[in-house]
């Protein structure tokens, strides 16, 4: 006989999910876990394919009828063309030690968001597809076919990672699953399936040379407004030069510093240091044209990120300069560093990057000859070329955020350490599975980094969030300084929910506020027209010592009105002692007469 | 009161059993993940929750007049109100305490004859849900109002100078987002 149930068992109710395997439970599309979808303009502007508008949210994405011939043709050729892919595709072993090693999971518990699962999606398609195996066995060779609904998530879960590479640290065949997602993204592109928070960028960036589509007299104009405060802040006026041929450097920066706080501080951090560096032999330009570093075409395709591209080399060689000083920027760098000299051959006017400074060649640029600003002012302290005040910055207590791309792009770690620890007093990292190479994303690199995916960032930047609230706990830190304008946009709304005490700036912005510039009036704030510490002491001091004046003085006068009532009072008791004396006198007189 | 005794008594073998409850609202891949990993830095899902709903359970205890059990609360909720849980799923764990409690302490609680402290205790956990709720409220229109200042803060410095050169005052107070309404 079999067994009842109790009533108790029958009616409880389960309260986990069902079990089902990955490929049977396909992405459910929830508000603010997707960005919404590319925009025909810009398609028009850079010529992606399938222009129409449409929604991710949307049933029907409006796909042409032969879209699956086109993805698969897509992926065949990138499978020819790029070794590592194929490798990528054909070697895991599903050991899963990248699977926890994912900002994205850790903080959202999604297991597509596990790096070997995200990249099992495409993998599945390349067996199911192109593989014997795959083709005959189906799913238990782990295959599967390419059908709409696998189409959607593959794009849901690929703009669910922000190409970060920390899953890649721990791979023990060294697979790059951020790799994986940029080709996964360059074959949604080929069906005009992007988002808006990239396309947009792009065909800005395209058009007019930076993100934000600003004009050459705008970004001008912005970087006088610039000046005008630095002015207001230090008495001096600097006078950046713009497009200027002839120059020995040209300075590119990403265009977020120039129009979104705090990014700002740190672009007027680069307008101080220039201008403190003029009188030591520094010769640099800006320019309106190479106006942005960084690199949305990168999120798009390998194409589109040269296409991008093409402006800087371009502008270093109209100019005639001899290097590129880069700012602070996280992907800019990534491209700079491992893309732009296999792009382009570097133009030959360009030579290995030397500090006019300081004579140092910086033999690790020789290749595409563009120096990391960090590597440029590490050095310079290192040789001791900057007037610092470090007080200057001690209301902050300081850790680092080692952004993704800097870190594991080009193993940048101890140049902006070593330059925050000489112009701040205040510093301390965060626990090392948080930082340097394990550094954990923003949550909103590679293009992700737009509002309607909030709940997303929140959940991905947890882990960062996390480790900073550690610190903030243990050694009271309120700052939070990075080397990333995407860092800059994104941090300050991921401390805001999850550590509000912690705010957001450039490691540039800092050393600026610490920088003594020749002739400058005496500064009582730093850039953020916060005022410093002691000014408020100082005043308080002239206060005291202004009452003390007075009080002597008053002391003084009322030592000097006692004296004088006294001696009125004196005089005017001897007056009446000698009357009574007399009047005692007379009455004596008057009594002897009697 | 003989039924705080027993909670205190058996506390931990509440908050275990708690615990995996909670964590049996995640995808069984992740479930896995989150009881193993023991580094808070590199599984803080589970530590939060661990942390709060001990928190939760030593304010419960507390015959203090003046205890808050919001904080606690909050670690968690924080994290559920971001991550793919409707508002009742998210908030849901409260109420499985009850749920827990009469499964653990049932046969105890009978034969002590505590139901009328049951009752009350269970009142007790029903004001926490509502306050949970609460807390979920916030962290969502945090999250729009995140949106919002975004937005704003990614033109500002364009509005300042732009209303500089229309000789437009900014907003006073509020020097780091710069108003728009100037602008209309």
């Amino acid at each position: 006989m079999s067994k009842v149930a109790s009533p108790e068992e029958l009616s409880r109710v389960r309260y986990g999910p069902p079990k089902k395997g990955w490929m049977d439970s396909p992405a459910e599309f929830k508000e603010g876990r997707w960005c919404y979808g590319s925009k025909p303009k810009d398609h028009h502007v850079i010529g992606l394919p399938n222009p129409r508008s449409w929604s991710p949210g949307d049933e029907d994405w409006k796909l042409p009828d032969n879209w699956k011939e086109i993805f698969l043709e897509g992926m065949r050729e990138r499978l020819d063309k790029f070794r590592t892919f194929r490798i990528f595709m054909d070697i895991c072993v599903r050991c899963g030690a990248c699977a926890d090693k994912c900002h994205f999971f850790i903080g959202s518990g999604d297991p597509k968001n596990m790096p070997v699962l995200r990249a099992e999606l495409l993998r599945s398609i390349y067996r199911g597809e192109f593989t014997n195996t795959g083709k005959i066995l189906g799913k238990l060779a782990g295959g599967r076919k390419l059908t709409y609904e696998v189409f959607k998530e593959l794009f849901y879960y690929f703009f669910q990672c922000t190409e970060c590479r920390r899953c890649s640290l721990f791979c023990p065949y060294g697979i790059d699953t951020a790799e994986i997602t940029i080709i996964g993204r360059e074959l949604l592109n080929l069906l005009g399936c992007n988002i808006d928070w990239i396309t947009g960028p792009v065909a800005n960036c395209y058009r007019t040379g930076n993100h934000l589509g600003i004009q050459p007299h705008a970004y001008h104009s912005m970087l006088e407004f610039f000046c005008e405060e630095i002015e207001e802040i230090t008495g001096i006026l600097p006078e950046p030069s713009f497009n200027r041929k002839g120059a020995e450097i040209l300075f590119i920066t990403p265009s977020g510093d120039v129009f979104a706080d705090p990014g700002t501080y740190t672009c007027m951090g680069y307008i101080m240091l220039f201008h403190y560096l003029e009188g030591l032999g520094l010769d640099l330009t800006w320019s309106t044209y190479a106006s942005e570093g960084g690199n949305f075409g990168y999120f798009t395709s390998h194409e589109m990120a040269k296409r991008l591209n093409a402006k800087m080399y371009a502008e270093a060689e109209r100019l005639g300069v001899k290097w590129i000083l880069g700012g602070e920027c996280g992907h800019m760098w990534r491209v700079c560093n491992q893309y732009m000299d296999t792009f382009w051959e570097p133009p030959k006017s360009l030579e290995i990057p030397v500090s006019p400074i300081t004579g140092t060649r910086f033999e690790q640029a020789k290749d595409h000859k563009m120096v990391h600003i960090c590597e440029f002012t590490a050095d310079l302290i290192k040789h001791g070329k900057l007037n610092l005040d470090p007080s200057r910055n001690d209301i902050y207590n300081v850790t680092f955020h080692d952004s993704c791309n800097p870190a594991r792009a080009m193993g940048l770690f101890e140049e902006p350490r070593y330059i925050i620890n000489n112009v701040c007093n205040n510093f301390v990292d965060m626990p090392i599975n948080t930082i340097k190479e394990q550094t954990f994303c923003c949550g909103g690199g590679s293009g992700l980094n737009t509002d309607e995916i909030m709940d997303l960032r929140m959940r991905g930047g947890f882990p960062r969030a996390n480790a900073v609230d550690y610190v903030h706990q243990k050694h009271g830190v309120n700052l939070l300084s990075c080397i990333c304008a995407i860092d800059r946009a994104t941090l300050p709304p991921l401390m805001e929910y999850w550590v509000p005490e912690v705010g957001v700036s450039g490691v540039h912005e800092l050393v600026a506020n610490a920088l003594v510039l020749e002739g400058e009036q005496k500064r009582t704030t730093n850039l953020r027209a916060e005022e410093f510490p002691w000014v408020e002491e100082e005043e308080e001091e002239a206060e005291e010592e202004a009452l003390e004046v007075s009080l002597e003085a008053a002391e003084e006068t009322a030592a000097e009105a006692a004296e004088e009532a006294v001696a009125e009072a004196a005089e005017e008791a001897a007056e009446e002692a000698a009357e009574e004396v007399a009047e005692e006198a007379g009455e004596e007189e008057a009594e002897g007469e009697k | 009161m003989a039924l705080k005794q027993l909670l205190e008594e058996n506390k931990s073998v509440i908050l275990s059993r708690w615990f995996d409850t909670i964590l049996e609202t995640y995808p069984v891949d992740t479930q896995h993940f989150l009881r193993s990993k023991k580094n808070q830095f590199d599984n803080p899902v589970a530590r939060r929750i661990s942390d709060g709903i001990e928190g939760i359970f030593s304010q419960i205890l507390n015959d203090d007049e003046e205890k808050d059990v919001s904080p606690f609360l909050d670690k968690v909720i924080r994290i559920r109100a971001v991550q793919d849980f409707a508002p009742s799923r998210a908030v849901a764990f409260m109420f499985d305490l009850k749920r827990l409690v009469r499964e653990v302490l049932g046969k105890a609680i009978r034969e002590l004859q505590l139901s009328e402290e049951l009752g009350r205790f269970e009142e007790a956990i029903d004001k926490m849900g509502l306050l949970a709720l609460d807390i979920y409220m916030k962290c969502r229109e945090e999250i729009y109002e995140l949106r919002v200042n975004e937005v704003k803060r990614s033109v500002s410095r364009l509005i300042e100078r732009a209303n500089k050169i229309c000789g437009i005052p900014g907003k006073e107070g509020d020097p780091e987002v710069c108003s728009t309404d100037n602008l209309t």
